[in-house]
């Protein structure tokens, strides 16, 4: 769970608060990433971990405690970090193709009016190929399933190279199949390209095979390490504030709320069967 | 229709219809249809204070239409919501009203004002419109790309350093350059189907940007130029043109895109 080595890590976040309307919504959060590790940010919806994007990305204000790049603290947008954030609605209208919003990721925030490069053209084919988009890249954006705009979206974030990217629960809303698709998908860029990954989502099963490391949120709190540091009644139970039992089934975890019948709307008070 | 007086008409209504057709992309892009509605009343406004005040009608313009951009930017800011767009749009218009009775200027004038007139801009009025129109396409061009940036996935952009609020700003001030040129020629209540009409079907037929903007340009000097013609032949006003022809190239264009749908994308 301590990871205090400021010289290997590629991300620090440091005991960062952030409050709005008088509520805490992340305290005391700190934990790291390390290069080309892929780390699931695991809490249910409104524990923060969007608010904990917006942080890193720099577009959060937060009350106190600082977030370093290489030991540096973060300059507003840093090109080092890729972001797919969670719903990006596209009118079916929008003369966008798949394509050109790969290559607004390159050079969208770019102004005048330059020819774009050959090697821009080929680097926005290899990033659509890498994510499996080829077959799609003409069509506009607007008229792709969910699957497919979030490779496409990933394809955007990927083009500038980061060295961490930052997506934001990008397996809600995907059929079974479309989840373990792109979680391959993440698994094989992110070590062709080494890149780090944090990935939100509300559960973590679908990730075990490929996380090194979970951030766990509950409660505006985060535990982080491995997942057998993690995922412990004892570790859960300190977070969400009431005993948790953790349960492993065939290869699969489910967190559960001790003393609670069956049947509650899930909330974070009481953890339901964090699972799908 | 091609003699001498008529020179004006056709060199002003190409100027506008290209920058109204350039701006028109972006205003779609963005959804700002409601924005781009409300500035050409703000526009009106000031051309019937500068009546009043006995200055130059494109002083007039410029400034109102600069003034309620900014104005719109603000609000919107602040509240995100439409009805402070939809209170600028009701008390500039009420505002005009007020100066053109105060003016006892012509009812014709009021009429060029309000639904356009293809003599609408004088020949000692050419140059600055010609220079503030390459003015706007310049900051357009500039500004190309954070603006389609912004205008697709802004929270995108944000996150990829792009500052939102200068590439909004420039908008607002070309979009309200763009309206202070196209009044004088559609009039202040159809100014906005120039703008919306042609990029609107453009963005349907034409699935790349760039592509699109030029298609958009490209039916909006179709859409001024049969405009001009048919107002001079059969001497009906020619927002009126620009507004049914705004519409029937978007229904076109809607019709042409479902035919489209059997065939492969693209």
């Amino acid at each position: 769970m301590s990871d205090h080595e400021p010289s290997t890590a590629l991300l620090e976040v440091r005991d960062v608060n952030v409050s709005a309307d008088g509520r805490d919504i992340l305290r005391d959060v700190h934990f790291s990433i390390n290069h080309g590790e892929f780390t699931g940010l695991i809490g249910s919806n409104g524990a923060g971990k969007t608010t904990l994007f917006r942080v890193i990305l720099g577009i959060q204000e937060h009350a106190s405690g600082e977030v370093l790049l290489h030991g540096e603290p973060l300059t507003r947008s840093n090109r080092s970090i890729g972001y797919v954030p969670q719903k990006v609605l596209f009118d079916p209208d929008l003369p966008i193709r798949a394509r050109d919003l790969v290559a607004l990721g390159a050079d969208g925030h770019r102004y005048g009016l330059r020819r774009r490069p050959r090697a821009l053209h080929d680097a926005v084919d290899e990033m659509l190929d890498a994510v499996d988009a080829g077959a799609f890249a003409d069509r506009r954006v607007g008229s792709l399933s969910g699957g497919e705009q979030q490779r496409v979206l990933i394809a955007h974030s990927l083009i500038s190279r980061p060295e961490l990217l930052l997506l934001d629960e990008p397996l809600a809303n995907l059929d079974p199949g479309s989840v373990q698709e792109i979680i391959a998908l993440l698994h094989r860029v992110a070590q062709r390209q080494r890149v780090a990954i944090l990935l939100s989502a509300h559960e973590m099963n679908p990730l075990l095979p490929v996380m090194d490391r979970i951030v766990y949120v509950a409660n505006g709190h985060v535990a982080s390490g491995t997942t057998d540091e993690v995922v412990r009644p004892s570790v859960l139970s300190a977070l969400y504030g009431h005993h948790v039992d953790v349960l492993r089934v065939h290869g699969r975890v489910l967190v559960v709320a001790t003393a609670l019948p069956v049947g509650p709307a899930p909330n974070d008070e009481h953890p339901e069967f964090v699972v799908e | 229709m091609f003699s001498s007086f008529m020179t004006n008409a056709w060199i002003s209504g190409t100027i506008v219809a290209m920058l109204a057709g350039a701006v028109g992309f972006f205003v779609v892009l963005r959804g700002a249809s409601f924005a781009a509605h409300a500035i050409p009343n703000g526009a009106f406004a000031g051309a019937a204070g500068a009546y009043l005040v006995g200055i130059s009608p494109l002083v007039g313009l410029v400034s109102f239409a600069l003034l309620s951009a900014l104005g719109i930017g603000v609000t919107s800011r602040r509240t995100r919501n439409d009805v402070a767009t939809a209170l600028s749009l009701v008390a500039m218009l009420a505002l005009g009203a007020a100066f053109l009775s105060v003016s006892l200027i012509y009812e014709p004038t009021i009429n060029a004002l309000l639904f356009g007139e293809i003599l609408g801009v004088s020949s000692s009025q050419l140059a600055p419109v010609l220079i503030l129109g390459v003015v706007s396409v310049a900051v357009l061009g500039w500004f190309y790309r954070p603006l389609v940036f912004t205008s697709v996935a802004p929270e995108l952009a944000r996150a990829r350093g792009v500052n939102a609020t200068v590439v909004d700003v420039a908008f607002l001030v070309v979009v309200a350059l763009a309206t202070a040129l196209t009044v004088p020629v559609v009039g202040a209540l159809l100014t906005f189907s120039l703008m919306i009409g042609p990029p609107a079907a453009a963005r349907i037929l034409v699935a790349r940007p760039g592509w699109a903007v030029a298609g958009s340009v490209g039916l909006s000097l179709v859409t001024v130029w049969v405009s001009i013609g048919a107002s001079y032949a059969l001497n009906l006003p020619i927002g009126f043109f620009v507004g049914a022809l705004g519409a029937v190239f978007y229904l076109g264009a809607r019709v042409a895109a479902r035919r489209r749908v059997t065939r492969p994308a693209t």
